[in-house]
């Protein structure tokens, strides 16, 4: 295809403020999402990542500036249509009732299905690949609550994965994982964004993760953007230091930076 | 297998009903007895249609406020309704509709002030107000009835309580053609609500993500199990426990997906109630005993069993 693509997801010189706040959760944000990329959102709390995603997602309503998905504003999405296009793992959230893999993950068919009509054979195909792209159908029939932290957030992405959606995105996926599944979490995701050609937005705090995996991030501090592109050109001592108060030192591995935190001594006055 | 077995218990529980009563029919002239034809049938088919409902009822509820304990009644209709019920006791009002239609309204006002309540934080419907509004509102509503019941002579507050705990002699074939007419409306509701219904139970902001429209979803359900229980609560008074014990015994059973479960609830609710009523009406025949009576005191020990099944997944 040679004509230009509309980005997958387009903020344009978002500004929003939550009733009765004095200040705004998010000023003057723009990024957009192709195709094939995977765009980190960074911060320290509080610096409006949540938001950001509240408004890509069409929950928020900018005051200034627009959120765009494929062209059109996310909030005039039907809920439904948008879960065709964006498929969201959330930071949380908790089952009600007890639940198998296989039936958690068919629940991400639900955009798909008609009001009573039947799951038909190739949503059940849309599931088994979503779940072997995660590496757990050897999951399908486990419980739930019988699943690690990894082995979960595998399955809901898998779940987000079965709305076939072009976009992707993730909340804090790898938060309280260990070392090897947070690790097998972004190559995972890198993965999908290079085979299946997904748009990926993901909220993260891991700085480090961020910058080996994605193409590019978007540093916000107190709801404005600091810094944003390559992981090289956002991630600098200073801006760090500056961002998230903090003394750091940098390194580079395979092109791309890493950031040590350093013990705070009384001599550094930041 | 399973839905082999319910069926066959529906059909048990309907037999029993038209074949067994105070009166004894002999078996060869069932199809031929008025007993039977205008007091048992119409009996059984309204049993059956306030229970199924019921049971529809408290399970979409319970999906609905997240809490798997929840109960039709909890929402404060019974509160509502038994209030407008021993009003029409009270104040003699005449004709056999006016009683029903006086808990009819009595419990559509306490869906109104509980929904109103719900709404209290802005647009959204909050599951958590709607549960402690229902509670309140009904706890309020019992205060003002037991005012009243306290005023009352003695053969009315007799007939005020016999009312408050349920029963289906008011049967007659008038009430199940309004019921057969009102009940299918909110339940095709709540059937249309299956998927929706399953996406919510991981949470309102999944569900969205998922693509369910959450608000819409929310007070679809309310409305719809609310006004079904309104409409079993006029004819038959509260009946306890059936709202609550069979959309978990159909968990149990089925599992939680609603497409099969809310089938299920309604066969399953509508048995245990024309079971129940059997009960009531031939244990101590030629006395009756109110059939909430029944429904708890089978209801109570299942249900502190279930507990037990729900603490250990």
């Amino acid at each position: 295809m040679t004509a230009p693509l509309l980005p997958l997801l387009r903020l344009n010189g978002v500004r929003y403020r939550y009733s009765g706040a004095t200040q705004d959760a998010l000023h003057d944000v723009s990024l957009a999402i192709a195709p094939h990329q995977f765009h980190a959102v960074l911060g320290p709390n509080g610096s409006g990542k949540t938001t950001l995603v509240r408004v890509a997602l069409g929950a928020l309503v900018p005051l200034v500036g627009r959120a765009d998905v494929i062209g059109v504003p996310a909030s005039q999405w039907s809920r439904q249509e948008l879960a065709r296009v964006v498929g969201v793992v959330p930071q949380r959230e908790d089952n009600l009732f007890p639940q198998r893999v296989r039936e958690t993950v068919l629940l991400g068919r639900y955009p798909h299905l008609t009001l009573w009509g039947a799951e038909r054979a190739e949503d059940h195909e849309a599931v088994d690949r979503a779940l072997r792209a995660c590496d757990a159908a050897q999951l399908a029939d486990r419980w739930l609550w019988t699943l690690s932290g990894g082995e979960y957030q595998r399955v809901r992405l898998a779940r987000a994965l079965a709305q076939q959606p072009q976009l992707l995105v993730l909340d804090e996926p790898a938060m309280s994982l260990d070392l090897k599944h947070q690790m097998e979490l972004f190559e995972l995701v890198r993965g999908l964004v290079d085979q299946q050609g997904l748009g990926v937005l993901m909220i993260t705090h891991d700085l480090n993760l961020a910058a080996r995996f994605a193409d590019s991030l978007l540093l916000l501090a107190e709801g404005r953007p600091v810094a944003s592109g390559a992981p090289a050109d956002v991630l600098t001592q200073e801006t760090v230091e500056t961002v998230f108060s903090w003394p750091v030192a940098m390194q580079t591995i395979d092109g791309r930076p890493q950031m040590i935190p350093l013990r705070k001594r009384e001599e550094l006055h930041l | 297998m399973r839905w082999t077995l319910l069926v066959v218990l529906v059909l048990l529980a309907l037999l029993a009903s038209v074949a067994l009563g105070p009166a004894a029919v002999p078996l060869g002239e069932l199809l031929h007895s008025d007993i039977v034809w205008n007091l048992r049938v119409p009996r059984a088919l309204l049993a059956f249609l306030v229970g199924g409902s019921l049971g529809v009822a408290g399970a979409g509820l319970q999906a609905l406020v997240r809490n798997p304990l929840a109960d039709p009644f909890l929402l404060g209709l019974s509160g509502g309704a038994g209030l407008g019920a021993v009003l029409a006791i009270a104040l003699h009002a005449p004709g056999p509709w006016a009683l029903p239609l006086a808990a009819f309204v009595g419990a559509l006002a306490a869906l109104g002030l509980v929904y109103r309540l719900g709404l209290i934080g802005g647009a959204a419907l909050d599951p958590r107000i709607l549960l402690l509004g229902g509670v309140a509102i009904g706890a309020f509503a019992a205060a003002v009835t037991t005012a009243i019941v306290s005023l009352a002579d003695a053969a009315e507050l007799r007939n005020a309580f016999l009312w408050l705990w349920g029963g289906l002699s008011g049967a007659s074939w008038d009430t199940v053609l309004v019921v057969a007419l009102y009940a299918p409306i909110p339940l095709i509701v709540l059937f249309a609500a299956s998927r929706p219904l399953d996406l919510l139970a991981l949470g309102e902001e999944s569900a969205g993500y998922l693509g369910a429209d959450v608000e819409q979803v929310k007070r679809r359900v309310y409305l719809a199990a609310s006004l079904l229980t309104a409409a079993a609560v006029a004819v038959s008074g509260v009946i306890g426990f059936v709202g609550l014990v069979v959309p978990h015994i159909a968990r149990l059973t089925w599992g939680h997906r609603h497409r099969v479960l809310l089938p299920a609830a309604f066969l399953g609710g509508g048995a245990l109630l024309a079971f129940a009523d059997v009960l009531a009406r031939t244990v101590v025949a030629p006395r009756e005993l109110p059939v909430g009576v029944v429904t708890a005191l089978i209801g109570v020990p299942v249900f502190t069993m279930l507990l037990r099944r729900w603490t250990i997944p």
